[in-house]
């Protein structure tokens, strides 16, 4: 449904998306990462023919967003960034007006509207002018406007910013119950977000993008991932650490607390010389030397790891 | 007829958005005010002693110098303010259909506020017999002249997200209009250039053009004038529109 081809976009002299490419299917979540100013509203502002892009392409169902930009636009349903919306407008008036610029008219707007409503919880607030409105019932206006259409493309910058835990829940669960029949685009900063709703993640870091796959996928880029965790009662940490450390896949081991002769350590995998049945090996390990095993288990990676390793900011990078 | 529905769309809530805020009512009053006021006491309605609207349409180009810009400010600035413009523009429509339609409302909405000077002209026409082709084409030329001016206010309108800005930028290129072919400004330049200079000028003011209408005169040299300034400053918006946006 969307294909993005080397994306570019120039402002000045700085470069805001450099050679991006990927492409969503129908049945498809891509969620968006990336740090504030990566270039991810500058991308979804391309997708959505809101800024011409510099240079590359960009098709919505086989429609061109330059050479076809009405057509292409049809098909897509945009929660821009803030929630835009008419403050002198009411909520019912606004979804109107944005059912009428998408060609529904009599009967057919008002069942769009209606369904609407329904899905995003405004009824409360139908008759009330926008800038009365609080930030989450305004989101929710603007995510209503969004899919009055019931687009087959949908894109949303930052869809759950500014709501309350259950109105972010609510909003994962609409994504969800949405995804089987869309191409939905959505960027967040949430990282369990993408882990529960999203098909695929993009980590976009300065304009282009440092990692693309599942979630899982993803995961596993994790040092952490594979790794094995040990609670155990033993006399000092160095005789464990360092029997550790010499097991084969083990690339180092990190102490993660010691108190009253308890003791937290958590043994990373050498990824390039992996050891399949690691956890195994450690507790066979730990029989041998009597430790008293509390708990053991292995680590899945961690997303925000991932994010934060691949994503570090410029001053780190610097060095 | 898809273009029509859109600009509809747009022109629709545009008007609405003049009618549920205070713009609209206070704009309809002062302007209703004020043109009653420069008619009847600095235009010397009574003491003309002449059956026609001359000294209520003379004041039309400095009244609206002030008026139009302050209805035309919110159009683009306002979309610019509160995001709204990314909806906008990423919807099923050209930008020339938002322009338009935008640029439409507002000039229904002045024309309204035309309308409304009735009683000046029921006025005149019980206190003689004046000639009701040369006050109908009167009323045509401020219509067409407010519509120039509220082109001018759209395109200063696309350029910042300030309203102030825009109303002051308006005001000033609207005032540049007005002077080219004001009569104690073309006295001057004469004094110090060529006739053929001052006339050349002197063409690029609204002044000169709405005075055939001000006279009862239809010109096609003058309809062509004001149709040319309203092409020209939206077709600006356009490209300020979109180079806004290419970055």
């Amino acid at each position: 449904m969307i294909k993005v081809k080397s994306l570019c976009k120039v402002f000045g002299a700085k470069i805001a998306v450099n050679n991006v490419s990927f492409s969503v299917e129908r049945g498809e979540v891509l969620g968006f990462l990336g740090p504030n100013g990566a270039g991810k509203s500058t991308t979804m502002r391309m997708i959505t023919g809101y800024y011409p892009p510099t240079s590359g392409s960009v098709e919505v169902g086989g429609f061109d967003i330059l050479e076809n930009p009405i057509e292409a636009k049809r098909l897509i349903g945009y929660l821009p960034e803030n929630a835009p919306g008419y403050a002198d407008m009411t909520v019912h008036g606004f979804l109107s007006f944005a059912a009428e610029l998408r060609g529904l008219h009599g009967d057919a707007r008002k069942r769009a509207i209606h369904g609407a409503v329904e899905m995003c919880f405004l009824e409360n607030v139908l008759f009330q002018s926008i800038d009365t409105l609080s930030k989450g019932y305004k989101h929710r206006t603007c995510l209503a406007q969004s899919l009055i259409h019931d687009p087959e493309v949908l894109i949303m910058d930052e869809p759950t910013d500014g709501l309350d835990p259950n109105q972010k829940h609510e909003v994962r669960n609409l994504i969800r119950r949405m995804s089987p029949n869309k191409a939905i685009i959505f960027s967040t900063h949430i990282l369990e977000e993408v882990e529960e709703t999203c098909s695929r993640a993009i980590i976009i870091d300065r304009g282009t993008i440092v990692a693309n796959g599942t979630p899982a996928e993803l995961k596993a880029r994790s040092e952490w991932a594979g790794a094995v965790y040990l609670q155990l009662s033993a006399i000092g940490s160095a005789p464990v650490l360092e029997s550790l450390g010499q097991l084969s896949g083990v690339i180092r081991t990190e102490l993660l607390s010691e108190a009253n002769g308890r003791l937290e350590v958590r043994a990373i995998p050498d990824k390039k010389n992996p050891n399949v049945n690691l956890t195994r090996a450690i507790y066979e390990l730990s029989s041998q030397q009597h430790w008293q095993l509390d708990q053991i288990h292995t680590e899945v990676g961690r997303l925000d790891e991932v994010f934060r390793s691949i994503t570090l900011p410029d001053t780190v990078k610097a060095h | 007829m898809n273009a029509w529905n859109n600009i509809k769309a747009i022109m629709k809530r545009e008007l609405g958005g003049y009618f549920t805020s205070p713009i609209a009512y206070v704009f309809l009053i002062i302007f209703l005010l004020l043109t009653g006021f420069f008619t009847f006491t600095i235009g010397n309605f009574f003491e003309r002693g002449e059956a026609s609207l001359v000294s209520f349409f003379t004041w039309h180009p400095w009244l609206y110098l002030f008026l139009v810009p302050a209805v035309g400010m919110r159009l683009w600035s306002e979309e610019r303010r509160l995001g709204t413009m990314e909806l906008l523009l990423t919807m099923p429509l050209t930008t020339w259909q938002a322009i338009v339609g935008k640029f439409l409302a507002s000039w229904l909405f002045l024309a309204l506020a035309l309308a409304l000077t009735f009683p000046v002209w029921i006025t005149v026409n019980i206190m003689g017999a004046p000639d009701n082709g040369i006050i109908l084409a009167g009323y045509v030329g401020s219509l067409f002249l407010a519509g120039a001016y509220l082109a001018i206010s759209c395109m200063t309108s696309a350029l910042t997200r300030n309203q102030v800005i825009s109303f002051i930028l308006s005001v000033v290129i609207c005032l540049f209009l007005i002077l080219a072919g004001y009569t104690p400004v073309t006295d001057l330049l004469m004094r110090i250039s060529n006739p053929v200079v001052v006339d050349v000028i002197a063409s690029f003011s609204v002044m000169t053009h709405f005075e055939g209408f001000q006279r009862g005169v239809i010109d096609l040299r003058d309809f062509v004038f004001f149709t040319s300034v309203i092409g020209f400053a939206l077709f600006t918006t356009g490209v300020i529109i979109r180079s806004q946006r290419a970055g």
